[in-house]
């Protein structure tokens, strides 16, 4: 196994909230080797995009954050700010969920491109102005050249969130961290923009890590997946394998409240029931428990550590793990 | 089955800047009584709004809407909200649709005030008995606001509400894109109950065939304002007809990664109901489109029995 660009060691972010404070990212481990992707799925709230402000040192001002972002050898927690801007572009570079506020909506295109490949890679304006033409003729906008004159609410919510990716690539980044990028679009550009970042990812063989609620985005795009549920990361594992044979009730019952195609209409839905626990109450056992139906008086008692107790390469935090003997998992 | 619902060559244009926008073009569907009908399409092809046309939310500019043989585009007034009773909506962001200063007990008893029903003691009664139908305890419940409750539970005070009346037909419009897969799997057999217990009739807007096909008898499939496809539900995922369902089945992302993504997807995306293409509207996206496709629209037509397409080159 190559070293990894990007080390997640023991992260947690708390935020202040009249309640007390809110423990949206609990203890987390991840690491991420060059050219790879790793997907992390959950639900709202469950702490997967506070986790990628971590990485990106882009928290809130007032969040508290613990633990180590070790990405090329370098401590991205404790780096000046000048020292965090020069990475971010040519290293470290992001899409969100929402095209129309990440974009600057006075600016042209263009000019949001432009600034970027001057402002990270030192190009004067007519290179610039070339190389965004190339960029967005990479990512797949018909007539580049118009384009780079038009205003966001110019283009339509693919367009736009092609423009976005454009700029993230501009500088040719180490990482990409997608957060959401298709949600806000329409299944069938959903697809295509999923499409164009493998592409990419794989043509300038960069690492890229996809945060979804969808695990059918994950499926069929990653190397390894890393669920997360109240914070924490509750099963992580490489793709295939994680498919499988899930470990994490969570998991298991996250994929079967999915409506499958191949089930006939009307077919009832296994749902979870219940919700997530309260961020601001955390609970002293296994954060699903309440909602677990394996769940007994051990998983409300301890919170089960994220280990590898099969030593097959699927980390998981959960006392009774799925698909095992009960003589196995003890 | 007879028709409870029946759209006839339903048009609604909006005017945007002195030009005409297409929003639904020429569409006619007929709804069973105690069917559940899909109706799917990207952002923008007008489910929505054939949605609000059919309860005269919004007029249309042609056509007919016919309910239990009365036709509602001629009503208006006093008749029109008589008949709205038999007919309800639930919206997509159930937070934005309650009131946020109100107690859940006064906005699942709104429409009892609104219709006349004056007996405080049978109005706490039927909220109570409405509430406890989708799940919520009642005691618990009756006197809290809205923001005391998750996306998951306020789409159930809104489904109470819209279903206190003892409503015939309920229109749901996206009912779920805007919950987490644990909470969307609840509501989805929440309706699916509903349905059962109030014998309801059900218009199910949604942009997710997977979520669709779980509650759907028969889907109708839209694109840029026109009908492409209609169909029982089975039948329609398994022979897929028109080209623009198949591309909305193949970008659907599977559960498994043994099924790769499909690769090379129709390009490109819907053009601009201000300027919809002419003849069939998906030609400028399809593989099949040719000639035709761009001189003549497309009329709907018998595929196989029960499910018609509005194509030129049908697939299979």
């Amino acid at each position: 196994m190559t070293a990894p660009l990007l080390s997640v060691e023991g992260v947690s972010v708390e935020l202040p909230t009249p309640r007390g404070a809110l423990r949206a990212v609990d203890n987390v481990d991840l690491a991420l080797a060059p050219g790879r992707t790793l997907g992390i799925v959950g639900e709202s709230g469950c702490g997967k995009t506070m986790l990628s402000r971590a990485i990106l040192q882009l928290l809130p001002k007032r969040a508290r954050l613990g633990g180590r972002v070790m990405f090329a050898g370098r401590d991205l927690t404790n780096l000046p700010a000048e020292a965090l801007r020069r990475l971010r572009g040519p290293e470290l570079a992001v899409v969100f969920q929402d095209p129309m506020t990440s974009l600057n909506p006075v600016l042209t295109i263009g000019t949001q491109i432009i600034e970027t490949l001057q402002a990270h890679l030192g190009m004067d304006a007519a290179a610039a102005a070339t190389r965004g033409v190339e960029l967005l003729a990479a990512v797949g906008i018909p007539a580049p050249a118009q384009r780079l004159r038009q205003y966001p609410h110019q283009l339509s919510g693919g367009m736009r969130q092609r423009v976005a990716i454009a700029i993230a690539l501009s500088c040719e980044p180490k990482l990409l961290i997608a957060d959401e990028p298709t949600t806000a679009l329409d299944v069938t550009v959903q697809a295509q923009i999923l499409d164009l970042l493998a592409r990419e990812q794989q043509r300038r063989h960069m690492a890229m890590i996809l945060i979804t609620h969808d695990l059918g985005v994950v499926a069929g795009r990653t190397d390894e997946v890393a669920v997360m549920y109240a914070g924490r990361i509750v099963e992580r594992a490489p793709t295939s394998r994680l498919f499988a044979g899930m470990r994490m009730p969570y998991t298991e019952a996250l994929l079967a409240a999915i409506p499958k195609l191949d089930s006939p209409p009307h077919t009832p839905l296994p749902a979870i029931a219940g919700r997530p626990p309260d961020p601001t109450r955390p609970l002293a056992g296994c954060s699903f428990a309440p909602r677990c139906r394996y769940a007994d008086g051990r998983c409300r008692a301890a919170k089960p550590p994220l280990g590898d107790p099969e030593r097959a390469g699927t980390l998981y935090a959960c006392w009774h793990p799925l698909g095992l003997s009960e003589s196995a998992s003890a | 089955m007879t028709a409870l619902l029946s759209i006839e060559n339903l048009t609604v244009e909006y005017a945007v800047g002195g030009k005409a926008l297409f929003a639904v073009s020429d569409v006619s569907l007929e709804v069973g009584r105690g069917e559940t009908l899909g109706l799917v399409g990207e952002s923008g092809c007008g489910k929505s709004t054939l949605g609000r046309a059919v309860l005269q939310l919004r007029r249309p500019t042609g056509g007919r809407v016919t309910f239990d043989g009365t036709e509602l585009t001629r009503l208006d007034g006093e008749a029109l909200r008589l008949m709205r009773r038999r007919l309800q909506l639930i919206f997509q962001d159930p937070i934005a649709s309650l009131n946020p200063r109100r107690s859940i007990g006064d906005i699942v008893a709104e429409p009892l005030v609104i219709t006349g029903v004056v007996d405080r003691g049978e109005r706490e009664r039927r909220v109570r008995d409405v509430l406890a139908a989708v799940g919520l305890d009642a005691d618990l419940v009756m006197g809290r606001l809205p923001h005391e409750f998750s996306g998951g539970q306020c789409q159930r005070i809104c489904i109470a509400r819209a279903l206190i009346l003892e409503p015939e037909l309920v229109i749901c419009d996206e009912p779920v894109s805007a919950l987490d897969v644990s909470i969307r799997a609840q509501i989805l057999n929440l309706l699916e109950d509903m349905k059962r217990r109030y014998g309801l009739t059900l218009l199910f807007i949604a942009h997710d065939l997977a979520v669709v096909k779980a509650v759907s008898d028969r889907i109708a499939v839209m694109y840029l304002g026109r009908l492409c496809e209609v169909g029982p539900t089975e039948q329609l995922f398994a022979r897929p007809a028109h080209p623009y369902t198949a591309l909305l089945l193949e970008a659907i992302p599977v559960p498994d990664p043994t099924v790769k993504p499909a690769a090379n997807l129709a390009a490109g995306e819907p053009p601009s109901p201000l300027d919809p293409p002419s003849g069939c509207r998906f030609r400028t996206r399809c593989p099949r489109a040719d000639q035709t496709c761009a001189d003549v629209v497309p009329e709907l037509r018998e595929i196989a029995v029960g499910q018609f397409a509005a194509c030129h080159h049908p697939l299979g």
